[in-house]
């Protein structure tokens, strides 16, 4: 089945409006693991039927990574000019499959002159599934599976979105073990705050290994994200522990889209 | 009388002292820029009520949480009898609310004195837990010396304080006994003042004992007041504005930086004149960021002050807990000691003052700023309320935006978002590319 992704400039020229703009990010645009991602969310947002676009082209950088490095300029750059187009469009609402995004659009641009309702995709998808949307009774897929879930910092302690995913990845009759660093008390999985595009520091351990042991020993077969830099540091953190036959890593929009069989 | 005058004395020296030094501090984060904490004071009353009257962030450590908690109630409580010693010191009366009381002041003496012993017990507990156990959140290097000195100097004055309490209790009780073969009844005191004090025969001697413990308190309590300026120990103050004015935004967001606003929308603005003379909008040029103490905002210098080094923070700090340099105690250390230095220099030498150092590099490297992930694990450990974080990054944003220092591959990172809109180097054009790939 091949993927609608409509963009919000065909929308306006077919005269049609999009009840909500998938924000795509830079990850989900060009990453090719994130990519996947993108794709799972759009697969859901069509099999829904949810009348969304994109901005595709049109689309550039949130600025985050470049606010948290301590470059505001560059960051406000970024901010203003996706503004203009946000608001070009009168998008009201949007959701996104990445927390840095989602959590700069809801919490900085506002200030900036742009104001939007922001969702994070899971919050949507819990959303769909509460509205009858989006059913997956009887799914069996992952049935009996022990899934542990890695909380995004941006998405938990800087959001408190702490139930939505979990919420989804109990609809799949699984078993959600938590790491006994989770919620609020998460531990970060080293991309933050711009550590993503830099070596780290000096020390005496990398903190996606410190992070993947947290998950090693749930003894689950999943890990489950909801963050495309939190699944990159995750997957490294496997590749290193030598278990990437047994253990995957899976945003919560995989699950549900194969779940749901899509 | 003599005794009400050197009382009088006492306080009016304790007291004033102590209000110098509040006031030196007022001053020292009065250094700090302005940032607006008065909106919202009902949401505000209820932060301070929960985390810093009510600790619940002290909860997460449970154990700890329930030492801390008995010290905690045990010095609120007291207070009440503290009222009492002050009467007592200034009337020369002595027990003023016991008639006024009656049995409920029983109960009273009572509970703030099985507090005050389970305090005392505590307190041992602590301080075996700071020099015996080596807990690595006490022992990091940035608590060597004076800090670690700090802590258990506080422990024993509490020590000394609780010691000098039952010695007043007990002594008097003794002497009640001798006198009327009656005891006040109260539940610590009834026992432990006939076992220390009761082979003593002569009231007088006893009368003497229970004034050594009366004026031993309340010169300890005086002790204790005027140490805190100097000592970590100032968050049983500080703790109450400090969760008062909370930052109570989602922790995700940071502040946008206004004078960068302005000038990103006279860039963008395509009617702007790019000659014009720049509006004057504050006269001193601000510095983007901070590259010192004086560049923070007054809440991040309050922070610095009312934090008392627990360690929470750093313990849960991802880049602290892999090795790397990073502690965030150690960056509210660091703003404290500064400011202290910072404020002191302008005090004797004049407001123009500069010792050519900064908070930048003379305290904080550059290593470790870089290696935070910006995980608000920290914000969210500090039992009241401390962001360390937003100090990280005002003086990440001086280094880049001043100074452009930051590590090269951020550099190239930055250069790409600027170039294509993407932290990598894609272009633009490809960005729809996902779509219709398999
Ligand atoms: S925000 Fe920075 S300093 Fe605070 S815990 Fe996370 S990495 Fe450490
Ligand atoms: S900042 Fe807060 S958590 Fe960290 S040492 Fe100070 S009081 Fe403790």
């Amino acid at each position: 089945m091949s993927l609608k992704v409509p963009t919000m400039a065909e929308m306006l020229a077919n005269g049609e409006t999009a009840d909500v703009l998938f924000w795509v990010g830079c990850a989900g645009s060009f990453d090719d693991r994130a990519k996947k991602i993108t794709k799972a969310v759009v697969k859901i947002l069509n099999h829904c039927n949810v009348k969304f676009a994109v901005l595709g082209t049109e689309e550039s950088c949130s600025g985050d990574p470049a606010k948290r490095a301590g470059n505001e300029f560059t960051f406000q750059m970024q901010a203003m000019m996706n503004i203009q187009v946000l608001n070009g469009y009168e998008v009201k609402k949007i959701v996104t499959a990445c927390p840095h995004c989602f959590n700069t659009l809801k919490n900085e641009y506002p200030e900036l002159g742009g104001e939007y309702e922001v969702v994070h995709h899971t919050q949507l998808i819990q959303d769909l599934i509460n509205t009858g949307k989006l059913a997956l009774e009887g799914n069996q897929t992952f049935k009996g599976k022990k899934i542990t879930f890695h909380d995004p910092c941006y998405l938990g302690r800087a959001n408190d979105v702490y139930e939505a995913p979990r919420t989804l990845i109990e609809k799949l009759d699984v078993e959600l073990v938590e790491m006994k660093r989770c919620k609020t008390t998460g531990l970060c999985c080293g991309a933050g705050g711009a550590q993503m595009f830099k070596e780290a520091e000096k020390g005496n351990k990398e903190i996606n290994i410190e992070r993947t042991e947290d998950a090693l020993e749930t003894n689950s077969s999943i890990i489950a994200t909801g963050c495309p830099f939190c699944n990159t540091m995750m997957t490294d953190g496997i590749k290193h522990a030598e278990k990437e036959s047994e253990i995957q890593v899976l945003d919560v929009a995989e699950l549900i889209a194969n779940a749901a069989d899509l | 009388m003599n005794s009400i005058i050197a009382f009088a004395l006492l306080s009016i020296g304790g007291i004033s002292f102590f209000t110098w030094n509040v006031l030196k501090i007022r001053q020292n984060i009065l250094l700090g820029r302005e940032t607006n904490r008065s909106d919202n004071s009902g949401e505000r009353w209820r932060t301070m009520l929960l985390v810093a009257f009510g600790q619940k962030k002290m909860f997460s450590r449970p154990i700890a949480a329930l030492l801390h908690l008995v010290i905690y109630s045990a010095f609120l409580i007291t207070q009440i009898e503290l009222i009492e010693i002050f009467i007592d010191g200034l009337s020369g009366e002595h027990r003023v609310f016991e008639d006024a009381l009656g049995g409920f002041y029983t109960f009273l003496i009572s509970f703030i004195e099985i507090l005050s012993l389970l305090t005392f017990f505590v307190t041992i507990a602590f301080l075996a837990r700071r020099n015996l156990l080596k807990l690595p959140r006490f022992t990091m290097s940035e608590l060597r010396g004076w800090p670690m000195k700090d802590a258990n100097l506080i422990l024993i004055f509490e020590i000394i304080l609780l010691s000098c309490i039952f010695t007043m209790n007990g002594a008097d009780e003794a002497s009640h006994l001798l006198k009327s073969n009656e005891s006040y009844g109260f539940a610590v005191s009834q026992f432990l003042g006939p076992i220390l004090f009761g082979g003593i025969k002569s009231i007088d001697t006893l009368h003497v004992l229970e004034q050594i413990g009366w004026w031993g308190h309340i010169f300890m309590v005086f002790v204790f007041l005027n140490y805190l300026p100097y000592s970590k120990h100032l968050h049983i103050l500080l703790a109450f504005p400090n969760t008062y004015f909370s930052n109570l935004e989602n922790k995700g967001r940071f502040t946008n930086m206004e004078s960068v606003t302005n000038e990103v929308k006279l860039m963008l603005d395509p009617n702007a004149d790019p000659y014009a003379a720049p509006t004057a909008t504050s006269d001193a040029p601000q510095r983007f960021g901070a590259k010192d103490v004086t560049d923070l905002t007054w809440k991040n210098l309050m922070d610095a002050y009312s934090c008392t080094e627990c360690g929470r923070c750093t313990s849960s700090c991802p880049a602290n807990i892999t090795g790397k340099k990073l502690s965030p105690r150690k960056i509210m250390m660091d703003t404290r000691d500064r400011l202290v230095e910072v404020g002191e220099g302008l005090r004797k030498n004049g407001k123009d003052y500069q010792d050519g150092k900064s908070l930048l590099g003379d305290y904080i490297t550059e290593e470790e700023l870089w290696a935070c992930t910006s995980c608000n694990a920290c914000v969210q450990e500090c039992p009241i309320n401390i962001d360390p974080l937003s100090i990280i990054i005002d003086l990440r944003r001086y280094l880049v935006m001043e100074e452009s220092k930051m590590p090269t591959e951020l550099t190239g990172m930055l250069t790409n978002i600027e170039n294509n809109g993407a932290p990598w180097q894609f272009s633009p054009i490809d960005r729809l590319n996902w779509a219709n790939e398999e």
